[in-house]
């Protein structure tokens, strides 16, 4: 567009290429325009930030997107067991499935080509027009095409007023409608609607900063997991974290310092009507201190959808459970364990399993003996388990129980492999039995077991919530973030702002008399460009009174007002007008709008 | 135990009520819309023009000949001949009147109503009634919430049920402002009780309070501008559907043929707005809803922030607003850009407006995602 002020008068081109030009859109190529290598790299490059490219790639993305929303996918919450399941499932296919990386669609070799093929179009077609935009703002507007009634809007008109006035009165009310006017060679060149194009520019560019935010995010963050029964604290280290995924940028040694201590959970359920049981709040009150100082706590809570912010990582609450305490006693009454152990929620009743290991039980008989319960935590038990199985009936404790069984033997714990907390290996223990059955216990808190065979005893002292939280770093939000927030304000004056031209010019006639003509551009669906031009023309009337002899007011039958007939090419090619490209660009947008206002 | 607060049984099953009579006043308007649509007649086009240009002419002749300044600004029409927009200012008065030579009379059709005086009468009845039935429909939400104490958008049913209103707001809105739109009562009106029809028999829920995680003002601001965003891809998916139709109708009627498409009775099309207004009419509500949906992804990105640590973790619900979203702006650019306007770019608005249909049903139907909310 920077070569826009070379063309003033050369018929009859301009009319085409004023109307073409008003088009954002790049210019099509057909085909390769040099020869080998080069040419074809150049073509192909020219193929990729093509308009047409652009559609296909943006069309190829969403299509790309549906597999991910109908196959579990390995980075949801929860993905890897789901896509265990799946491909437990669906033996067959699985594989093939792995191998088109349909579980990782996001992170697929094709989804990300189509996109970076996206982002490399875009850069190819924005930068550009950017340099262009610069050029046309540079630049006064292009100059009027010489036949005006020949555009898609005109308006023409005889009057007695000098030329040189109106243009210049012309002049001065299309600068006082905001439009930068030029007026040179007897004629009016004026354009308005410019943040349109810096609208759209700034919306595609900010589509990389999104991409960006995007980008430094997988880079750069990692989250960890952590979970702490009440009264419980933990550095937050790589030793002390549960578990923790970290990426290039993000690793073991560059987590957040900070101390976080779980005073108490609550929990809040529906407790009647038919969503009975359903979660309403949860609420976890924290004490915490961002670095390794840890002698000055603040308080605080962490909520469902409220993170704590500790140092450059944040907090969510994630799931909660029961913790029961336990203690167990040997058989000359010494206690060789007591805690309280996390219970795992099977259901959204909260009916819980966990297991307790004794490790440090001592010796039995002269052997080196562990003990291992495994068992149910019900929040809520029902009176019988006939039928049902141990299940809670509510997911909070309004009658709490424990179930367990109870092992002897080797609990493996001294292998130094890593083992499941919830989970006991029973390789080497066997279940204690008690009248020829597995021996088998419900506790209410503050009750106790009697074991077989002169084990000790078990007592059920209670119980204690546990919370667990993601501890998550994620950079690069911020980026994000301003990227989404630009995307709509450049989407807003994209597709809100109409960009358009206007000209007049006022010649004497040769009979005397000046001839009046106006012609207006838009190249966007809904501009009022007719509307404008009317308005424009209205005001014009002070400065260029129409002659007496034009024709009565109030005849909307008539189309073309006298004044027009006597142009020299209206008349003739008025109604055959859009014959060539003009037509193309401009007319099927224009007409479309003339009447959208009463 | 703690109990959460509760809910008032009274307000949430008066909510029902409300909402049922609704659906039955809205009923009724649909039958009176089709007494407007079956009575109606071709033919007003010569009546009103009259009517106009009397107007015009009253004003000048008012002002006093000398006074009045008028201009005809000559447009070119896409078929190829053109049209006049004229436009007579009152001088001292700073008024102009508008008026259009051949324009919007004549070719967006008289509407459903014809000539015929009853079937106007019909019309003006079932709107009356489209505005009862919307009050009865409002007071429903309202009192849903009540019920509650909170937004009430929180499960499938309440997205419905907000989401025909403001369908059915929206249609108000646009005759309050004395546009044309006479015509999209009809199609309002069924969308309106086929979306409500769904909501109370397979969607229904009781009103509860909300899971934990849907406590949020998010829930507020994101989830009413899809629902505002629901209504107007909803509107513009109507206007392009007519679009289709009537545009085939034109071209069969330029071939000489006297039906529309599948045998649609001539009459029909004969009274609806010509082929580009609803073009145009399903491009602007698309384009301006547009920013409004990229708004929408950006709220629910914030929100998921902060109730599960990810902005964005292609969670189905998340996929598919975002392949709506693509699939808008593949329209948007083809409109813009690429030269597919037309029946082209209809097919892609209508494609686009089947993903956001699956957004909305599929995904919360048949996918399981973390977009489950109470209920369904
Ligand atoms: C990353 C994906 C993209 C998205 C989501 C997107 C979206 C949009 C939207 C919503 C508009 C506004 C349409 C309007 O003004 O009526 C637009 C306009 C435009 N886009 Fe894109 N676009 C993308 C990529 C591209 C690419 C790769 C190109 C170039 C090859 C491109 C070139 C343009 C142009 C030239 C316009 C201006 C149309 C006009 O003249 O108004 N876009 N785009």
């Amino acid at each position: 567009m920077s070569n826009t002020t070379t063309e003033t008068e050369q018929p009859p081109a301009p009319d085409d290429t004023a109307a073409e030009r008003l088009s954002t859109a790049p210019v099509e190529s057909d085909g390769p325009t040099g020869i080998g290598v080069l040419g074809w790299a150049r073509w192909m490059w020219r193929q990729l930030t093509s308009m047409r490219v652009a559609l296909v790639l943006l069309f190829l993305l969403s299509l790309a997107a549906i597999p991910g929303s109908l196959i579990p996918q390995y980075q949801n919450g929860q993905g890897q067991l789901k896509v265990e399941a799946w491909k437990a499932q669906h033996g067959t296919v699985a594989p093939v499935y792995e191998k088109l990386q349909l579980f990782d669609v996001y992170s697929s070799v094709w989804f990300s080509a189509i996109y970076i093929l996206l982002f490399l179009s875009l850069a190819g077609c924005i930068v550009p027009r950017t340099w262009q935009f610069v050029g046309v703002l540079r630049a006064q507007p292009p100059a009027a095409p010489r036949n005006l009634t020949r555009m898609p809007v005109h308006a023409a008109w005889r009057t007695a007023a000098d030329p040189d006035a109106v243009n210049a009165a012309a002049h001065r009310l299309l600068r006082k409608r905001g439009f930068r006017a030029n007026l040179s060679g007897g004629a009016v060149a004026a354009e308005k609607g410019y943040l349109r194009e810096v609208g759209n520019l700034l919306f595609h560019l900010s589509l990389f900063a999104l991409l960006g935010g995007f980008a430094w995010a997988s880079l750069a963050s990692g989250t960890g997991g952590k979970l702490m029964v009440e009264g419980e604290a933990y550095s937050n280290t790589i030793t002390q974290l549960d578990d923790f995924n970290g990426t290039r940028f993000y690793g073991n040694q560059d987590l957040d310092p900070f101390y976080l201590k779980l005073d108490t959970f609550t929990a809040k359920f529906q407790s009647s009507g038919s969503q009975i049981g359903a979660a309403r709040q949860f609420t976890a009150n924290v004490e915490y201190a961002a670095g390794s100082d840890t002698s000055k706590l603040k308080k605080s809570t962490i909520e469902v959808n409220h993170p704590l912010e500790i140092g450059g990582s944040k907090v969510y609450l994630i799931g909660h459970g029961f913790a029961p305490v336990v203690t167990v006693r040997n058989a000359k009454g010494d206690v060789v364990y007591s805690g309280a152990t996390p219970f795992l929620p099977q259901d959204g009743n909260q009916t819980s399993t966990g297991v307790v290991k004794v490790s440090d039980y001592g010796q039995k008989d002269g052997q080196r003996t562990q003990l291992g319960f495994s068992g149910f935590f019900l929040p809520t038990a029902p009176v019988s388990f006939e039928g049902t199985g141990p299940v809670s009936l509510f997911p909070d404790d309004a009658a709490p129980e424990l179930v367990l069984n109870a092992y002897a033997g080797d609990l493996g714990t001294d292998s130094g492999l890593p083992q499941n907390i919830y989970q006991l290996n029973l390789r080497k223990m066997t279940q204690l039995t008690q009248d020829g059955q597995p021996a088998k216990v419900r506790l209410k808190p503050g009750q106790a077991w009697e074991l077989p065979d002169g084990y000790g005893s078990v007592t059920f002292e209670g119980y204690k919530r546990w919370a667990s939280f993601d501890v998550s770093h994620r950079p690069g939000n911020v980026i994000a973030l301003t990227g989404g927030v630009l995307a709509i304000l450049g989407l807003i004056g994209s597709l809100f702002i109409q960009r358009r031209r206007i000209w007049v010019r006022a010649v004497a006639l040769p009979g005397g008399g000046t001839q009046v003509e106006l012609a207006g551009l838009g190249r966007s669906e809904s501009a009022k460009i007719a509307e404008e031009l009317a308005e424009l023309a209205v005001d014009l009337q002070d400065d260029a009174p129409a002659s007496e002899e034009e024709d009565a007011p109030g005849s909307a039958e008539d189309d073309v007002p006298s004044a027009e007939e006597d142009t020299p090419a209206a008349a003739a090619e008025d109604t055959a007008a859009p014959d060539d490209s003009e037509a193309e660009a401009s007319a099927p947008a224009v007409p479309a709008d003339q009447n959208s206002k009463e | 135990m703690q109990l959460a607060s509760a809910v008032d049984p009274q307000l949430a099953d008066l909510s029902n009520k409300l909402i049922y009579s609704a659906m039955v006043v809205y009923t009724l308007a649909m039958f009176a819309h089709m007494i407007e649509w079956t009575f109606g007649s071709k033919g007003a086009v010569a009546v009103r023009s009259k009517e106009q240009s009397g107007s015009l002419g009253e004003a000048v002749a008012a002002a006093g000949k000398k006074a009045a300044k008028k201009v005809t600004v000559t447009v070119a029409a896409a078929g190829g001949g053109t049209t006049t927009l004229t436009r007579t200012a009152v001088a001292g008065e700073g008024a102009t009147v508008v008026t259009s030579g051949r324009g919007a009379e004549e070719e967006d059709g008289p509407g459903a109503a014809g000539t015929s005086e009853k079937a106007d009468l019909a019309g003006r009845i079932a709107v009356s009634l489209t505005v009862l039935a919307l009050m009865l429909h409002g007071g429903g939400i309202i009192t849903r919430g009540l019920s509650v104490s909170r937004w009430p958008w929180g499960n499938m049913y309440e997205f419905s049920c907000a989401f025909a209103f403001a369908m059915a707001a929206a249609y108000l809105v646009l005759l309050a402002a004395r546009k044309k739109v006479r015509w999209l009562g009809l199609p309002v009106v069924l969308a309106v009780l086929l979306t409500l029809g769904i909501a109370t028999t397979v969607l229904y829920t009781d009103s509860d309070q909300l899971v934990p995680a849907l406590h949020s003002p998010w829930l507020a601001i994101h989830v009413s501008t899809a629902i505002f965003c629901g209504g107007a891809f909803y509107a513009a998916f109507i206007a392009t559907l007519l679009y289709l139709g009537k545009d085939s109708f034109e071209k069969r009627a330029a071939a000489g043929l006297a039906t529309g498409s599948l045998g649609t009775p001539a009459s029909v099309w004969q009274r609806l707005p010509a082929a580009s207004t609803f073009d145009k009419l399903s491009y602007r509500i698309n384009a301006l809803v547009f920013p409004l949906w990229t708004f929408t992804i950006i709220a629910g990105a914030i929100w998921a922030e902060a109730a599960w640590g990810k902005y964005w973790e292609w969670d189905p619900k998340e996929t598919w607003s975002f392949i709506t979203w693509v699939a808008y702006a593949c329209y948007l650019h083809a409109r813009a850009t690429a030269g597919w306007r037309g029946r082209k770019a209809a097919y892609l608005a209508l494609a686009a407006f089947a993903c956001w249909l699956f957004n909305y049903y599929g995904v919360n139907i048949f996918v399981t995602g973390k977009h489950s909310y109470a209920g369904i």
